[in-house]
């Protein structure tokens, strides 16, 4: 028989997997024998982007290199869920650095990696975004500056969460933490602070800059995937969603992290040697208010009498994304989909 | 030993802590009712022959499909498909096109030689079925498959009822439908036609059958008193269509008048038009929107040329005309007569004002009741009468021919328990699979294969098939646009998403079970299921 050119059609680009779909087009999570880097009796809460989007990035470097994978990794939430002594839920070699240090730790072991002449063991260093953005910065951008050998996964819930979800140079504006509270004319985090990581780190000039979430399975992995095809420094920003940090409800995680790309808040893309390379076009646009209502930590937005002048405020922030990127496809391109 | 660097034996591993414990509600994995099926008349488990069809594996989504309904390529062209109302997909774009791949299947089994085979024993009993319809040639089917010897007594020459001398063919192609008669009748099914039965009871009694299934229809045509010319040429559309399914049919002249506004009319001025009418005209009572007849037909014969006169009775016919009167509706939406009355020219009226059944085969039949001129049943189609049972357009119900094989299967079911002495033990039906159960995220965005249709000069002449099938290609396409709707189609999304692991994937058409060991009842997988598979339920403790 001839050759059938049906495209598929029924979830073929955006489910993990799918019966009909060649093993080639399928996610390395929906495959049975994946490597589940961070196993099951982690402590993390109920419904963690954190654990999620760990699980996603590391399997997928697993998958690329082989098996061949070693981790450091800064204090956090991550590190403290998985690893209670003497418990480890790490199925891959694993080192915990302190909170500030886990660029430099990694630097070190890329370093005696290479020494050793082991280059085909390749690195990675994971931090949360307090460890990436405020205390490991100037770790990290040292990293970057010698180019050293590193992928480093931030994962972004957006404060520092396990020590009580105080702010930090992530947190987003308007946000309540336990030291941005609710009150006053400004209430939550200030408008105008904080440091866009994955824009600094492009100013870098490093071989590669991606941003991902963990509602974009396919696409995380496409950039784990790509990231672990160059050597040098690499550095891929996560959002996951923090059901405790963010008051939202442990089954919407997956939800607000796609929400967050919709709306034009959280901009997909990836930056090659300083430039912009590509950019993941939102597919069915959102107001940021579909976002910011299913979290706790904006309540004081809404309701009676609310504070629509700060929502209208935050949905230029995502304006300006959705210009500074070109998120939504102009006519034409959409006639190429 | 050798161990890879950093790794050590002595840490353990935190497989230890059954976080399970930590849960108050637990998902599970359930089947949802899809909305096509719930709408199916013939009671078809649409989405789960689609499953198949989107693998391609086309003789297995036939053989799910003729488990329910014997008549698929029959269905795939004439049914109003409700499925397609109901259908969910229509949220996101358009309907999933059932019908289109409902024929295909139908037309391939066909062409390929499929067939279905008596599995159960003999059960020694005898059923009659009065009239070879949609609704007598579905129960004869399935009592047949069920083991009972089965014959069919038909009052006219060939079977099939309405869908032979009724339905036109060019919506029909009689050997489409033939093919599927002779299906049925390769199971050993009996028939007898040209023979009437007049007493249902001696017919039983005589032939010594132990339960009987009536599907007679509705056969009379309603007649409405219109003063009229001697020479006026008026005929009732049931027998107008039937003399232009045959060999030789009615002459209508050049200028047709239908007065009605259902899908017989339609079917007689496109059939009007086909026999060489240059005007025909449907004259209606009420509005276009009021109009009972399906709006594809309404539209399709408007593409024919077909014109249509609204909110207008038909007076009185005379030589070669007819005097319609024009209405207006009141405030209740009834149209009320106006006096204004105007002339139309006409070299036939063809009357399509619906059709009623006659019981007159039932009169001697003790403990049956009726109603408005149908036979009453039971909503497992027993009559009064122990051992006789009905369906189709003889007893109250919508008349459509998937309704019709709808009661014969249910009624086959029925008499299968009877003959065995049980009680018909139907499955709880499942909680339907709406619009707000599905995450509709994960579904790629794909607009419906249209159906190409002859051109219109072609259907204006002759009876050729209007509406073309879909090609394997598109077939599987719009069988790969359905959602399935409440079940899982292992997208593999839960064993993806949980943040515990706590998802295990069983392998190909095995489907997944939850690790309750490590499940935190986050309900993740809930929410990012696409279809609704999966429930959250309280733990009871
Ligand atoms: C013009 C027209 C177009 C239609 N188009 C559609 C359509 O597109 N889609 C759709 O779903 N439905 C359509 N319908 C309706 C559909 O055809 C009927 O609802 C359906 O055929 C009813 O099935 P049945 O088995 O109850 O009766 P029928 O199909 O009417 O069959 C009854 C049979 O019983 C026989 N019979 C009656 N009395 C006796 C007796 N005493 N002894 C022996 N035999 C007897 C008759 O000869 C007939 O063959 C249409 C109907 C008409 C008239
Ligand atoms: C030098 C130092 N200061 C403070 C701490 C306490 N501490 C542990 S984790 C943490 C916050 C982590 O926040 P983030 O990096 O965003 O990770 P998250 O827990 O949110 O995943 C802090 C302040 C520490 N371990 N070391
Ligand atoms: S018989 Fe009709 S309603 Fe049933 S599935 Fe087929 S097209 Fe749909
Ligand atoms: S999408 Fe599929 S399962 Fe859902 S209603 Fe439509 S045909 Fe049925
Ligand atoms: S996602 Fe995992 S932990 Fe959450 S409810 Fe489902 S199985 Fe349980
Ligand atoms: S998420 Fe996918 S694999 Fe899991 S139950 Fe739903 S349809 Fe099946
Ligand atoms: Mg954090």
């Amino acid at each position: 028989m001839t050759h059938d050119p049906v495209r598929f059609y029924q979830v073929g680009s955006f489910a993990a997997g799918n019966r009909l779909l060649d093993q080639g087009q399928r996610t390395e999570q929906s495959r049975r024998g994946r490597s589940n880097s961070l196993t099951s009796g982690h402590r993390a809460c109920q419904g963690c982007g954190e654990a999620l989007g760990a699980r996603y990035a590391l399997d997928a470097a697993m998958r690329a290199t082989d098996g061949r994978l070693v981790a450091a990794n800064a204090t956090g939430c991550l590190e403290v869920f998985s690893t209670p002594y003497p418990e480890t839920s790490w199925q891959i070699p694993w080192l915990h650095s302190l909170f500030g240090n886990a660029p430099a730790v990694a630097t070190g072991m890329a370093a005696a990696l290479e020494v050793k002449g082991r280059t085909d063991v390749r690195v990675v260093a994971q931090a949360g975004d307090g460890g990436t953005v405020d205390i490991g910065f100037g770790c990290l951008s040292g990293m970057f500056e010698r180019n050293d050998d590193v992928l480093f996964i931030c994962y972004d819930n957006e404060a520092y969460m396990n020590t009580g979800v105080q702010r930090s140079g992530a947190t987003p504006p308007a946000a309540r933490t336990a030291t941005t509270e609710a009150v006053g004319p400004e209430p939550g985090n200030e408008f105008g602070q904080g440091k866009d990581l994955p824009r600094i780190a492009i100013a870098h000039g490093i071989p590669y800059v991606a941003t991902a979430t963990v509602a974009e399975l396919h696409d995380l992995e496409r950039k784990v995937e790509r990231a672990m095809s160059i050597r040098g420094a690499r550095y891929l920003h996560v959002l996951v969603p923090c059901p405790l940090g963010w008051a939202s409800a442990s089954s919407d995680t997956i939800r607000l992290a796609r929400l967050a790309c919709e709306s034009g808040l959280f901009p997909l893309f990836e930056a090659e040697n300083g430039e912009v390379v590509d950019v993941t076009k939102i597919r069915r646009q959102v107001p940021v208010e579909d976002y910011l209502k299913l979290q706790g930590r904006y309540r004081h937005l809404f309701g009676d009498p609310g504070r629509p002048d700060l929502v209208r405020q935050i949905q230029k922030v995502a304006d300006r994304n959705i210009e500074r990127f070109g998120l939504v496809a102009t006519g034409a391109e959409q006639e190429v989909r | 030993m050798d161990k890879p660097f950093a790794v050590t034996l002595d840490v353990g591993s935190s497989l230890a802590n059954r976080t399970g414990s930590w849960r108050v509600e637990r998902p599970v994995y359930i089947d949802r009712m899809p909305p096509c099926n719930d709408a199916c008349p013939a009671g078809e488990n649409v989405q789960s022959w689609l499953y198949h069809a989107e693998e391609g594996a086309y003789e297995a989504a036939w053989r799910a499909l003729v488990a329910e309904n014997p008549l698929p390529a029959v269905c795939g062209r004439i049914c109003y498909h409700p499925c397609e109302t109901a259908c969910n997909r229509a949220h996101v774009d358009e309907a999933v096109g059932i019908h289109g791949v409902e024929r295909f299947l139908g037309d391939l089994a066909r062409s390929s030689g499929w067939s279905v085979e008596v599995e159960s024993p003999p059960s020694g009993k005898r059923v009659l079925v009065v009239g070879s319809g949609p609704s007598g040639l579905s129960a004869a089917y399935h009592l047949a498959l069920l083991g009972h010897s089965v014959t069919i007594v038909e009052a006219s020459p060939e079977l099939g009822g309405m869908m032979r001398y009724g339905i036109p063919k060019y919506r029909l192609p009689r050997d489409v439908l033939d093919a599927e008669i002779a299906a049925i009748r390769a199971l050993g099914v009996g028939v007898e036609t040209g023979r009437r039965i007049d007493d249902v009871a001696a017919a039983q009694r005589d032939g010594g059958y132990d339960a009987v299934f009536l599907a007679l229809g509705a056969q009379l045509a309603r007649r409405a008193y219109i003063p009229a010319a001697d020479s006026a040429h008026i005929l009732d559309a049931l027998s107008f269509l039937a003399s232009a399914g045959g060999a030789e049919p009615a002459r209508v002249g050049r200028r047709v008048i239908v007065y009605g506004g259902g899908d017989t009319a339609m079917d007689s001025a496109r059939t009007a038009r086909r026999l060489g009418a240059t005007e025909a005209v449907v004259v209606y009572r009420r509005t276009r929107d009021q109009m009972p007849a399906h709006a594809s037909e309404v539209e399709e014969a408007l593409a024919e040329g077909i014109q249509m006169t609204w909110l207008s009775t038909l007076a009185r016919v005379e030589d070669g005309a007819v005097v319609i009167e024009k209405m207006v509706l009141d405030e209740h939406g009834f149209p009320q007569p106006t006096g204004e009355y105007e002339t139309l020219g006409a070299d036939t009226v063809v009357l399509a004002l619906g059709q009623e059944a006659d019981l007159s085969a039932v009169e001697h039949l003790a403990g049956v009741a009726t109603r408005e001129g149908m036979l009453e049943v039971a909503p497992d189609m027993t009559t009064g009468s122990p051992g006789v049972f009905a369906g189709g357009d003889m007893v109250p119900a919508e008349r459509t021919a998937t309704v019709a094989i709808g009661h014969g299967k249910k009624a086959a079911r029925s008499i299968d328990a009877w003959l065995r002495g049980e009680e018909v033990v139907r499955p709880p039906r499942h909680e339907l699979a709406s619009f707000d159960k599905l995450n509709t995220w994960y579904y790629d965005d794909a607009p419906r294969t249209v159906q190409h249709e002859l051109e219109v000069v072609r259907r204006q002449t002759g009876f050729e098939e209007v509406v073309a099938g879909l090609d394997r290609e598109r077939a599987l396409f719009e069988a790969r646009r359905c959602l399935s709707c409440g079940n899982c189609f292992e997208c593999d999304n839960c064993f993806g998403v949980c943040p515990d692991n706590a998802v295990v994937k069983l392998g190909s058409g095995e489907r997944y079970a939850f690790d309750y060991d490590y499940c935190k009842g986050c309900g993740i997988c809930v929410s990012e299921c696409p279809c609704g598979a999966i429930v959250m339920v309280p733990e009871t403790i």
